[in-house]
């Protein structure tokens, strides 16, 4: 403590002696360091806050250089057809618009895309109204001693590694759901328009209803999350005035707290819907990572874009002309354009609507 | 009107319907946390009747011996993410909450910024893993390595940490920092000694959360880090780095009781881990808690 800034005029608490001589050098360095320190914490800060800026603007550049000779080739054809042929990589290659490709190569994502939204949306329509009967239980219904206990398995479940409930989906719930439950859903299923995609045959767990279910267990925790806060934050006066008014416990929860929050859920669930949107691993090991398959019927296998990356990725580098690198980056670019879209509205739904209680878009 | 209300037909009706609303809702509840449950036991149970302790301290080889290449590289890659993304994160998070905020209308950098670091949370971790692959372990040349994979996971989870010791720095009590600046402390020196010290409970906490992330973390490392069988030198370019993830998502399918068990080791190993972690960071949440309950504001 022998200054304390420029402000106090830079007056040592005791007179220099010859230890303090000598190491004038180090105290004009932190007399520097002192006087400039809010200089430093700004410029240090501002670099610091401008990587994420730079982060994203490296991923986007990057992704649609390499993008580039794909979408040129491919052109709409990449979001309509379901093809993913890298053609024969030791063979010809050709070239269309002074692109190099192997002969008979031809990319269409429109498969993988449908997976991707398939699975996350039933994600969604499982995930919702788990998370909100969960969020409801735990605020209005259950005395604290219970809820904490339980809020934190909630919390734990957004902990687990994705490739531990991958492990679990395929080796575990996958084939139990195709034992026990498919089954029974699926036998009983008319043979009408819509319920038909219900029916037989149900396979062995690996597929699209397998994928959904896992994606929903793992946006659960954020939807819950986020639901739970806004529960604890609606003001008591109303809800206590419609139960004076005779309301029921449901009736108050139908007309006055979910309406109340409804904007939040619906941000929180956009969250959960770019996190179902972007996971790999999970969906890799669980969704049978089929690259040209749209499921025939909801037991299905398929594929989604961002397991087909991770899974394609190391056969693509033996194209030689780079060309099947190419259309995986075009696979990450769609990506990333429909899970940023998901979250900028999420954001835009949260910030418009409330201040508080907008979560992070990762886990946990 | 009265009449309608006292109809004993309408009042069953809803206390009908009242029931069945408690039963879902804690029926909801039981599917959520059931799953978790059935994912930790499924997962212990399988682990504990072949656990054998020389998995911690043997390298694997082919398909058997142990993890304990795995177990430092995670560490390891940890470590460089709590230094990496940690000091960047927090800095972030201080210029976002301090610097930016009380001329954020005059200055449109603040407002980017924050923008984009909530953009970056959205991004999949596999889109950055395919671009750290492209642009850094095939671009430059970098191979497989430590540094790759430190820098993807580094990006990963800087908008979760900066966020986090954001959200930290606003909990502050007004009145530490007007008392510091009565006191006559220059803002940059009462942030140092007297904001950061009071924030560091939740920075803490931020930090750990992340570190379970990165940890638990899989498709950005297969396409940065690779795999081994050696641990690692310290070396941060050309030298494949092992992780826990790897085993489990390799070694599921192999047709070999060996490779299952490997694969389920560390699984557990993984869930301790980030168990720890979550326990730790609850218990600092609680104790912060009480500390400020107790002393009075």
């Amino acid at each position: 403590m022998a200054l304390i800034g420029r402000d106090t005029g830079d007056v040592p608490v005791s007179p220099p002696d010859d230890a303090t001589r000598r190491t004038v050098v180090f105290r004009r360095v932190a007399d520097f360091g002192r006087s400039n320190e809010s200089g430093f914490w700004k410029s240090a800060g501002w670099l610091a806050a401008a990587l994420p800026l730079a982060a994203l603007t490296f991923t986007v550049v990057i992704l649609v250089v390499k993008a580039w000779p794909s979408i040129l080739v491919n052109g709409g054809g990449f979001l309509t057809g379901s093809a993913w042929k890298p053609g024969n990589t030791y063979g010809a290659t050709a070239h269309t618009h002074g692109v190099a490709h192997p002969l008979g190569s031809s990319y269409g994502a429109w498969a993988l895309i449908v997976g991707t939204l398939q699975t996350s949306a039933i994600a969604v329509v499982l995930a919702l109204p788990l998370s909100i009967g969960a969020a409801f239980a735990l605020t209005e219904r259950l005395p604290s001693w219970m809820a904490r206990p339980l809020a934190f398995a909630v919390e734990i479940l957004a902990g687990i590694p994705s490739v531990i409930i991958g492990l679990w989906g395929v080796l575990t719930l996958g084939p139990f759901l195709a034992q026990h439950v498919y089954p029974a859903i699926a036998d009983h299923m008319p043979d009408v328009p819509v319920l038909r995609y219900f029916r037989n045959p149900v396979g062995h767990g690996e597929g699209l209803a397998t994928s959904g279910i896992v994606l929903a267990l793992m946006i659960v925790p954020i939807i819950t999350a986020t639901t739970r806060d806004l529960f604890v934050q609606v003001p008591a006066l109303p809800k206590e005035g419609a139960t004076a008014l005779g309301m029921t416990d449901s009736e108050v929860a139908r007309r006055v707290t979910i309406p109340w929050v409804r904007s939040g859920i619906i941000g929180a669930t956009v969250l959960g819907l770019g996190r179902a949107l972007g996971e790999t691993i999970a969906v890799a090991m669980i969704s049978g990572a089929a690259l040209n398959t749209i499921a025939p019927n909801i037991y299905g296998t398929m594929g989604t874009i961002a397991a087909a990356i991770v899974t394609q990725l190391d056969s693509a580098y033996t194209d030689g002309t780079g060309f099947a690198v190419s259309a995986l980056a075009e696979a990450a670019l769609v990506l990333a354009v429909i899970t940023i879209a998901a979250n900028v509205i999420a954001r835009t739904i949260i910030t418009r609507t409330s201040r508080n209680g907008a979560p992070v878009g990762r886990a946990l | 009107m009265p009449r309608r209300h006292s109809d004993p037909s309408r009042t069953r009706g809803r206390r009908f319907r009242e029931r069945i609303f408690r039963g879902l809702t804690l029926l909801a509840l039981v599917l959520v946390v059931g799953p978790a449950a059935w994912i930790l036991i499924g997962v212990v149970a399988r682990a504990v009747p072949h656990w054998q302790w020389s998995v911690l301290v043997t390298p694997t080889s082919g398909v058997g011996g142990g993890l304990s290449q795995d177990i430092v590289g995670t560490l390891v890659l940890m470590l460089g993410v709590l230094v990496v993304a940690g000091t960047l994160g927090v800095l972030a998070g201080i210029y976002l909450s301090e610097m930016a905020k009380p001329r954020r209308n005059g200055r449109p950098g603040a407002v980017l910024f924050r923008s984009a670091t909530e953009v970056l949370s959205g991004v999949p971790s596999i889109t950055l893993g395919f671009v750290a692959y492209v642009a850094l372990v095939v671009g430059l040349h970098w191979g497989f390595s430590l540094l790759p994979a430190v820098l993807v996971l580094s990006v990963m989870v800087l908008p979760y940490i900066a966020k986090s010791t954001e959200t930290a720095l606003a909990q502050v009590p007004t009145g530490y920092r007007e008392g510091a600046e009565a006191l006559g402390m220059s803002p940059a020196y009462s942030l140092r000694k007297i904001v950061i010290r009071s924030a560091i409970p939740g920075v803490v906490t931020g930090l750990l959360l992340a570190l379970a992330i990165a940890g638990g973390e899989t498709a950005p490392l297969l396409l940065t880090a690779g795999n081994t069988s050696s641990y690692p030198t310290g070396q941060l370019l050309h030298q494949p780095i092992g992780y826990l993830t790897y085993p489990v998502w390799t070694f599921y399918n192999y047709p070999s009781d060996q490779a299952h068990y490997l694969a389920y080791d560390a699984a557990l190993i993984l869930i301790v881990l980030v168990m720890a972690l979550l326990i730790v960071s609850r218990v600092i949440v609680a104790r912060t808690q009480r500390h400020s309950e107790g002393g009075g504001g």
